[in-house]
């Protein structure tokens, strides 16, 4: 079983002949339920649903306080090679662009670990390019070990693995996976991913789950909102990581909603998701997978994140740099992945969660479990 | 009838609302919540708690003469409980320990096999253990045996304020256990905290309730007073309820 087995089901679905037969009893049912269903979540995703965006947020924000309290917790990416073997035309990094490519060493690494935890940060994200030859498994072992020396939490979000290389960053104290499958249609999924190991939808599709298998405490997918048909992409992007919670209960499974921002001059989305659209799917999640992390990253701008702590997310991250070794430098040199739209400090970050009512959270995990 | 206080260890509480860190919109709420409660016992995860941090130190929020009750959140096996003990231990937050292994980050139930495992070690090494469980009476017996202090079962999940869902199975607790029963987890709202000391819960924690209210101070106080009412009830010893309706004359007065 994969959750391909779940997305095959939907291969001949009418989307906009649903879309179409949603009414406003219909929106307004699922708001009381205690359980969405599918078709459920669908019907919050619907262009009808968006009519109803304010009550939608009500029940949202009453959910996410039961479960997670006023609370968002703070982590920090940080790139540790920009190597990539793969062609996507989206993304910074892609082979064929011609940018610095750097590799951190572990003594880089560490400059970085010293300068991120300076600030507060207890909880990291490491980051790398696609690439086995820059970037293997011993380096990758080894920058974890570093980093539990500063860090209480060590996530990854790095190239597919198998499930035994799972296992060994699980052993070595890496606590979470992120891994986003970009776009859940196939025929686009092909042509955005022109080359590289990344062609290989399947291979990155099942990755989430042999992070679960594998031990990880907590994965994390999404969809890069954007490229494929939006709502359909997010439906996926929920029925995944119900997939996920139903079929390993020790993984705590949380969403990402990337979108392209504006300051990507250089690709444009064929699918762009609009402010409100994407608040409604970030409502719509939240009130069908209740327990779920929601991670919101500077990709969005200060405006949204500070009103997205009120709508459901639950993760930040903050004092942001998508360059490689963009931490200990004063200036980044080399080309980031992605634009970041919130450039505020860690200090900046924390204020505004707290002026908005809601307690930074920096440490919510120990070296010890 | 007296109440002469909850003795836990060498400790006598004589506040019957244990409270929790989690969830708080500000850690400054924290202290000012106990004053209102008269919560005289507060649990905090080792997770949560950064000894290094000057800016975010959940224990500074908690003042002398409240316990601390560290908990064992994120462990999933006996091994890992028992470090996460150690550590807070070592760490100078006293020697209670609430035990919490948790293997289903669904429905978030406690598994009760690791955390009997990490109990027997535990207790031996001098803590006083709090396990956090299922009701089941006879691991409640294991657990006693084992050297629990207590025995906290969940009136319902972690965090769904649904109440005294296993209520008949928490009442064979109460009737059974040689040691203090303390409702934790489920308990969203006081009439379900004055229910749970009605039917002779020696003590509930509460948290979620108290930390996602619009007014946590004020919560915390209802909850007190709810703690209180249902624990006179139950010293006053309540006429109880009855399936069958009771004539105030006997009928059956004719026969004697």
């Amino acid at each position: 079983m994969s959750f391909y087995n779940t997305l095959e089901q939907f291969d001949h679905f009418d989307f906009s002949s649903f879309f179409n037969s949603v009414s406003d009893d219909r929106v307004r049912d699922c708001l009381t339920k205690e359980y969405l269903n599918a078709y459920d979540f669908l019907t919050l995703l619907s262009p009808k649903a968006g009519n109803h965006l304010e009550m939608i947020a009500k029940v949202a924000q009453k959910k996410t306080i039961q479960y997670f309290g006023k609370t968002i917790q703070l982590f920090a990416p940080l790139y540790i090679s920009n190597y990539c073997t793969n062609k996507c035309i989206y993304c910074g990094f892609n082979h064929a662009n011609v940018i610095d490519r750097r590799k951190l060493t572990i003594e880089e690494i560490e400059k970085e670990a010293k300068a991120i935890s300076s600030r507060g940060i207890q909880h990291i994200l490491l980051l790398t390019g696609e690439s086995r030859q820059a970037t293997p498994m011993e380096y990758l072992l080894e920058a974890v070990k570093c980093l539990k020396h500063y860090f209480a939490s060590v996530s990854i979000e790095i190239f597919p693995l198998e499930c035994h290389e799972y296992v060994l960053l699980q052993q070595a104290g890496v606590d979470g996976l992120t891994l986003f499958q970009e776009v859940y249609d196939k025929v686009i999924y092909d042509k955005v991913h022109l080359a590289g190991k990344k062609k290989d939808y399947h291979y990155r599709l099942d990755a989430p789950e042999r992070g679960a298998m594998a031990g990880f405490r907590n994965v994390n997918i999404g969809a890069l909102l954007g490229l494929g048909e939006m709502r359909s992409e997010f439906f996926f992007t929920g029925l995944h990581a119900r997939y996920l919670d139903d079929k390993y209960l020790d993984t705590e499974v949380a969403v990402s909603l990337p979108r392209f921002n504006p300051a990507e001059c250089d690709f444009h989305p064929e699918f762009p998701v609009n402010d409100k659209t994407f608040v409604q799917f970030l409502l719509a999640f939240r009130l069908f997978f209740p327990r779920a992390g929601i991670t919101v990253s500077t990709r969005e701008n200060a405006y949204m994140r500070d009103h997205l702590i009120h709508l459901g997310a639950t993760r930040f991250s903050a004092g942001v740099s998508t360059s490689v070794g963009g931490y200990a430098q004063h200036q980044d040199q080399s080309t980031p992945q992605f634009e970041i739209t919130d450039g505020r400090s860690v200090e900046e970050v924390v204020s505004a969660i707290s002026s908005n009512g809601y307690q930074p959270v920096y440490k919510d995990w120990d070296r010890a479990i | 009838m007296n109440d002469e206080g909850l003795r836990l260890g060498d400790t006598t509480f004589t506040n019957r609302l244990f409270t929790g860190t989690g969830k708080f919109a500000s850690n400054e709420i924290i202290p000012e919540m106990l004053e209102t409660s008269g919560s005289q016992m507060i649990t905090v995860a080792l997770r949560r708690i950064d000894m290094q941090s000057v800016t975010d130190n959940i224990l500074q929020y908690i003042p002398d003469g409240v316990t601390l009750l560290p908990n064992t959140s994120g462990a999933r096996t006996a091994e890992q409980a028992i470090r996460v003990a150690r550590i807070a231990r070592e760490a100078g937050c006293g020697k209670f320990i609430k035990i919490e292994v948790i293997t289903d980050a669904k429905y978030l139930m406690p598994d009760n096999h690791e955390t009997l495992r990490a109990t027997e070690t535990l207790a031996k090494d001098g803590f006083v253990v709090l396990p956090y469980v299922l009701p089941d009476l006879p691991l409640a017996k294991r657990l006693e045996n084992a050297g629990a202090a207590a025995i906290m079962p969940l009136g319902a999940p972690i965090g769904t304020n649904r109440g005294l869902e296993t209520k008949p199975l928490i009442a064979m607790l109460i009737e059974n256990s040689a040691v203090p029963v303390i409702v934790d987890a489920g308990i969203g709202f006081p009439s379900q905290a004055a229910a749970a000391m009605e039917m002779g819960a020696d003590a509930v924690l509460v948290n979620t309730a108290i930390a996602t209210a619009e007014d946590p101070v004020a919560m915390g106080h209802a909850f007190s007073l709810a703690v209180q009412a249902g624990r006179a009830a139950y010293l006053a010893e309540a006429a109880g309820q009855s399936v069958v309706a009771r004539a105030s004359s006997p009928l059956t007065g004719f026969l004697d």
